[in-house]
């Protein structure tokens, strides 16, 4: 096929501007990255670092030694392990009776989920319900009101249903209960759907950042991406404050400590990145068709 | 299961107990956290006290609306909002479409797939990250952009305290995070086109620019309507917590947005009622908006959403 001047410019055009655009979402990740590992001194004299020369470990060894960045750590792993498994529990069980035709006020209750995508209370009133429940403090604010993102359940419910009912009547006949079915039979059958849903809610529970400034008031309670708020963001979560950071190394500069922060936070994401990959341009699909 | 529709209702409540039991944990979540507080919304008629509760705080009627639209505090929230959102729609939300068309363009596959993963990355990180990204290569104090400024001999721009840069900073933020998810949907609707279109075409002579405008821009237009109406109808959610991380005490003036006040007027000094009534007036407008896009999309033959 003969391709004309204009159609090869354009594909030249094409080309250099995608690779452009993929390279300008790549960089600022390899200037943090680098820059984390940069010694102080190459650091302070060439200002512009995108290939450390000399390899340092000082901004991580100084956010080791804190305390407070480490319990962070550990709580945002609590919360995601914790809340993606109430976020499955949760949407499994409610997805399950929703996909079945036959169930007497399954209308009413979708309806009731739809509506709530559509309309919602708002910070204050939401706040004010978790206030009166006293889970203000505790982790369980950020744990139960976000257990089901009504748009997943949606999706699940869809994908459930599509499901050959025979083999949910087989089992009936055998004897199995509702559940039993659900745990033996339709679970292990929506694996790859479920994965997708459990790295998506796993995702925002590491993200997750509002809840904690509104519910949590306990520092030591706080999630990584709040302390990252204070030191990237605020420059004012007690770095350089020896109350809190032991000061047995010398301290970086701050930009050193603050890519550090940057990198430690979001080095899980990219690390299941690929494993998410796999999925998730079909998991929106689905729920982009459905929902 | 249609053998069920035979038994009375007391039989088949009783033969789906454990359906039922399954769906309770659900449904209470749904009571609880999500229509008691819109229930809560009345408080913004009160004069909501925690300490007397929900039941004996007093009814005040529209008093903090009334206050709310007299306060000139209403025109810089309002027009703040409004400047943003329509930035948002005006140089964001065209970007998916056209990045999704020049991907589809793309013939070596490979160099299409690798383009594709990493633009999505952005969407996995938090606006923590991203705004911190943000601040790291923005600030004056070290900061690449400003250092490539200072070494190519011009003057320190401070992006991150000023009131000219912010808007220009929010939207570009926006556009870092989200262009590239932005285009799955696309790309999977121009994946659905029939080729045999794309051929009948060439045989009528046209060339690639004649195939987009008239094969591939018509294949995606039903979607581009639905995200438009949808787009509406969030209009003036302009990204809570990006704009509540980007803001500082120097852009106030530009930043400050409805969704902020209500965190400050309610969060951080209490006013329960007032800042649920100011919550209450940004919901109507953005639900006006969606019925107004909606009904506009349905004037012009198109399907829309409801």
């Amino acid at each position: 096929m003969k391709t004309s001047i204009g159609s090869k410019l354009f594909d030249a055009f094409n080309y250099t501007f995608l690779g452009l655009y993929g390279l300008a979402t790549l960089l600022p990740f390899v200037y943090v990255v680098a820059g984390s590992f940069t010694s102080p001194q190459e650091f302070i004299t060439k200002k512009i670092v995108l290939f450390p020369t000399q390899f340092s470990l000082e901004g991580y060894r100084y956010i080791f030694s804190t305390e407070v960045l480490l319990g962070s750590l550990g709580v945002t792993i609590f919360i995601t392990i914790a809340g993606t498994a109430i976020n499955l529990l949760f949407t499994c069980l409610m997805a399950y009776p929703l996909a079945r035709k036959d169930l007497d006020g399954r209308r009413i209750i979708l309806l009731g989920v739809v509506f709530s995508m559509l309309f919602s209370g708002g910070m204050i009133p939401t706040f004010l319900v978790v206030k009166s429940l006293g889970l203000i403090n505790s982790y369980w604010s950020l744990l139960l009101p976000g257990a089901i993102s009504a748009f997943n359940l949606i999706v699940l419910k869809n994908f459930f249903q599509q499901l050959p009912e025979g083999l949910e009547e087989a089992a009936k006949i055998d004897g199995c209960n509702d559940l039993r079915i659900l745990w033996q039979i339709v679970l292990p059958l929506s694996l790859p759907a479920i994965a997708t849903f459990a790295l998506f809610y796993a995702v925002n529970h590491w993200n997750s950042f509002f809840q904690a400034i509104l519910y949590i008031n306990d520092n030591y309670k706080w999630p990584i991406q709040v302390w990252l708020r204070q030191i990237v963001i605020l420059s004012s979560g007690g770095l350089g404050d020896s109350a809190v950071f032991d000061s047995n190394y010398i301290v970086p500069p701050g930009q050193i400590i603050k890519m550090a922060v940057i990198v430690i936070s979001t080095l899980p994401i990219l690390l299941v990145y690929p494993f998410l990959q796999k999925h998730f341009a079909k998991g929106a699909l689905i729920g982009s068709v459905k929902g | 299961m249609t053998a069920a529709t035979g038994d009375s209702l007391k039989k088949r409540l009783f033969k789906n107990r454990w359906l039922y039991y399954m769906l309770a944990p659900g449904v209470l979540y749904f009571i609880i956290f999500k229509y008691v507080p819109m229930w809560g919304v009345l408080i913004a008629f009160q004069d909501f006290s925690p300490f007397r509760g929900f039941w004996s705080s007093d009814w005040v009627g529209v008093e903090h609306f009334r206050t709310f639209f007299g306060e000139p505090q209403f025109w810089l929230l309002f027009r703040n909002t409004f400047i943003l959102a329509i930035y948002n729609i005006l140089f964001f939300f065209p970007l998916p479409i056209v990045i999704a068309l020049l991907l589809n363009e793309l013939r070596v596959e490979a160099y299409k797939r690798t383009i594709q993963s990493l633009i999505y990355i952005p969407h996995f990180l938090s606006w923590v990250v991203v705004v911190g990204l943000a601040y790291i290569l923005f600030t004056t104090e070290g900061g690449i952009v400003n250092e490539l400024i200072a070494q190519l001999g011009g003057e320190k721009i401070n992006f991150l305290l000023s009131n000219s840069w912010f808007r220009t900073m929010v939207v570009g933020e926006m556009i870092w995070k989200e262009t590239g998810w932005g285009t799955i949907l696309f790309l999977a609707a121009l994946a659905g086109v029939d080729p045999q279109l794309y051929e009948a075409a060439r045989m009528d002579g046209a060339g690639r620019w004649k195939q987009m405008v008239h094969v591939t821009l018509p294949a995606i237009r039903s979607t581009i309507v639905v995200l438009l109406i949808l787009r509406l109808g969030s209009f003036l959610d302009l990204g809570f917590e990006q704009i509540f991380l980007m803001l500082n005490p120097m852009n106030r003036d530009v930043g400050e947005v409805f969704e902020t006040y209500v965190y400050e007027r309610g969060i951080q000094l209490g006013d329960f009622s007032y800042s649920t009534a100011v919550n209450l007036f940004k919901s109507v407008i953005g639900f006006v908006m969606v019925l107004g896009a909606n009904y506009f999309a349905k004037k012009v033959g198109e399907e829309g959403i409801l």
